[in-house]
């Protein structure tokens, strides 16, 4: 499956040249979770705070599925 | 400790021993227990009748860290109802080493026109402040940038300043006051409600303290202060959002854009959108990658105010590599920014530099031109037309006073629905439909839409303290009546809000709050009292605010939110008014 993936802040440091929610493809085999995408871009989990896909909050264990946008942030907070 | 009373109708200053009634309070406590019980509910906010009300927090002045806030206090010209505006600078924590624990203006300058500023200094005779009056004329109608160096000039480098600008010389409901931040510019503000206008409406334009000799703030327990001081300290360092170089310090508050965004919830065109297409573009990262190629150099950020350890305030350059706008904050990029359909940071800056210097709150001024681009005035994104708005309410035109009257307002002037205001006062950038927590908070809160007054972005999008689903509106009344008890304390403590990312994941740190509290008041508080402290304060607040006519039935969405799915979740905002009153009939 082909996922569109966006990481933000600190973690764009895990691919060349990526600017912050700069969208990227990445394939996956079908059934892969939130976790497995982590692992296929080397991205720690212990720096990953929130993962979004489609919009929504969801957790490592989450399976992802074609055409998915995920986007995925270190621990961040404003006001 | 001292209780300082300037009476603007007859010129003259009172300096008293702080009661003994008050001896607990501070910041936000304090001055919404001297509005609750000192201006009558219905009088008018710019009448004589009002008073502002400034006080230092607990620890104000102190070397606690990360606590040099002052709050602003006084009957809102925004919402009618009461208010308590915080801001960061060297001004609260000289008013607290001068030992002043409450500072109120009262009357109203006979003479129309005239304006005065105040001068306070610590008399080392006689031990105590003394104040003293100066014919402030010569500085009205000015841009604030131009001015303050004047008042450096005149009074030195050991001063700090608060005032008001050209907006709250004119009344607007959209006029902040205005301090100092550590470079001497007039970029810090308590600068919702209107308390600008309070303030201008008095005859007073400046309030001039001199740090010279001042004595500092009396602590009781030096061993239990250093104990929780160290504590606090301990859970700033080492949070990865606090901690330096960690998220605010490198990106701004403006780091939320991408994260708010990403969860549908970034108030788009007038709240019309959850997703702005331009998001990335104008993120707290842009501006750190922005400023790194402008200057050829990384730049972190820096504090408001003495004593803060997180430092998250930013500054944009122009591509010369000169300065552009301190600070582009996360409310002021989205208000001027997506809300208003634009992104370039040029612009977003060069309207938060025009709003520091024309004293406007930059949180009404991008609601309320969201608002006037809805009723096709100009067009969303049209960012040239949006900085002559801005141009129009320092001229005080027909239509600058329309906008200067704010989100509500101008909505009204122009037949506009689709207005997002509670109370009158406009929202800040977090969408309702797409985070039901924060839309109670903005409904229920006694301040009008404000999203610092029961932050439940924390849990709701942030996974600080917890992970909760945004978009349900299960169990959300008592998560923000939760936030908004523990804000009212941290706003007395004299904290800056942005402690509590580290404190409400470290218990610890939560402790050291508390322990600094103890240690200069000689209280003996536990963590279990936050909620209770809070409440009061609350309490105090809501029954000004029922008096002056906002009751229950105020505590309301706008119509619009309820009916209008918002993309791309399209979610209304569900929450069954009952469990609005719940929010404060359960307090
Ligand atoms: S965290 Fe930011 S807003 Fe708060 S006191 Fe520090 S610099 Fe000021």
């Amino acid at each position: 499956m082909r996922l569109r993936v966006k990481l933000f802040a600190f973690l764009t440091r895990y691919r060349d040249n990526l600017s912050s929610g700069m969208p990227f493809e990445v394939d996956l085999p079908e059934d892969a979770t939130v976790a497995d995408l982590l692992r296929a871009l080397q991205v720690p989990d212990e720096e990953v705070k929130m993962t979004f896909v489609n919009g929504l909050a969801q957790s490592e264990d989450w399976p992802l599925k074609d055409g998915d946008e995920v986007g995925i942030f270190p621990p961040i907070a404003g006001g | 400790m001292w209780f300082i009373r300037v009476n603007m109708t007859d010129l003259t200053s009172r300096v008293e021993p702080l009661p003994d009634a008050y001896k607990h309070l501070g910041g936000r406590g304090m001055t919404s227990t001297i509005v609750a019980k000192e201006v009558p509910p219905l009088c008018h906010p710019l009448g004589p009748n009002n008073k502002l009300v400034f006080a230092p927090g607990i620890v104000t002045g102190t070397p606690a860290p990360t606590s040099a806030r002052v709050s602003a206090g006084a009957k809102s010209p925004l919402t009618g109802g009461i208010k308590e505006t915080n801001g960061g600078s060297s001004w609260a924590a000289d008013l607290a080493d001068m030992q002043v624990r409450a500072l109120v203006i009262e009357g109203q300058a006979k003479k129309n026109g005239k304006l005065w500023g105040l001068h306070l200094a610590w008399d080392a005779a006689a031990s105590q402040p003394k104040v003293e009056f100066f014919d402030a004329n010569e500085y009205a109608g000015k841009d604030l940038f131009e001015v303050f160096p004047k008042i450096y000039a005149k009074y030195g480098d050991t001063i700090s300043i608060s005032g008001c600008g050209v907006a709250g010389e004119y009344g607007y409901g959209n006029a902040g006051i205005v301090y100092n931040d550590p470079a001497k510019r007039p970029t810090r503000y308590s600068g919702r409600g209107g308390l600008g206008s309070v303030m201008g409406s008095k005859g007073l334009k400046f309030i001039v303290l001199n740090r010279e000799g001042t004595p500092g703030v009396p602590v009781m327990d030096e061993a239990l202060f250093d104990q929780g001081r160290k504590k606090m300290i301990d859970a700033l360092r080492t949070h990865d959002i606090t901690k330096p170089k960690g998220a605010l310090n490198t990106y701004g508050t403006a780091v939320l854009i991408n994260i708010m965004n990403e969860a549908g919830g970034l108030p788009t065109r007038n709240f019309s959108s959850g997703r702005f297409e331009g998001a990335a573009k104008i993120a707290g990262e842009a501006i750190f990658e922005g400023n790194k190629q402008r200057l050829g150099k990384e730049l972190y950020n820096h504090a408001c105010s003495p004593g803060c350890i997180i430092q998250c305030s930013n500054t944009w350059h122009n591509p010369d590599g000169t300065e552009a706008a301190s600070c582009v904050e996360y409310e002021s990029d989205w208000a001027l920014g997506a809300n208003c359909g634009i992104d370039n940071l040029d612009d977003i800056a060069t309207m938060v530099k025009l709003c520091n210097a024309y004293g406007l709150d930059t949180i009404e001024t991008g609601a309320t031109i969201g608002v006037i681009m809805e009723a096709g005035v100009i067009p969303f994104g049209d960012s040239q037309g949006a900085i002559n708005l801005v141009h129009e309410m320092d001229k005080g035109t027909p239509l600058g006073r329309i906008l200067g009257g704010g989100t509500a307002f101008a909505g009204k002037a122009y037949g506009v629905t689709r207005v997002p205001a509670v109370k009158g006062q406009g929202m800040p950038a977090y969408e309702p439909r797409a985070v039901k927590g924060i839309g109670i908070t903005y409904a229920t809160s006694t301040m009008g839409a404000d999203h610092t007054a029961g932050y439940t972005i924390a849990p709701e999008i942030l996974g600080v303290s917890g992970k909760q689903d945004p978009l349900t509106p299960e169990g959300k009344a008592a998560l923000s009546r939760g936030f908004q008890a523990a804000t009212a304390f941290i706003d007395t403590s004299g904290h800056c809000l942005f402690i509590a990312f580290a404190i409400l994941d470290i218990a610890s740190g939560m402790e050291g709050m508390v322990e600094e509290c103890n240690g200069v008041l000689g209280t003996k508080w536990t963590t279990a009292d936050i909620g209770r402290v809070g409440a009061e304060v609350l309490k105090t607040e809501r029954a000004f605010n029922e008096a002056a006519g906002l009751g229950k039935e105020t505590d309301r969405i706008p119509e619009f939110m309820r009916t209008e799915p918002l993309p791309p979740h399209n979610q209304v905002f569900d929450v069954l008014d009952e469990a609005l009153d719940t929010v404060y009939s359960e307090l």
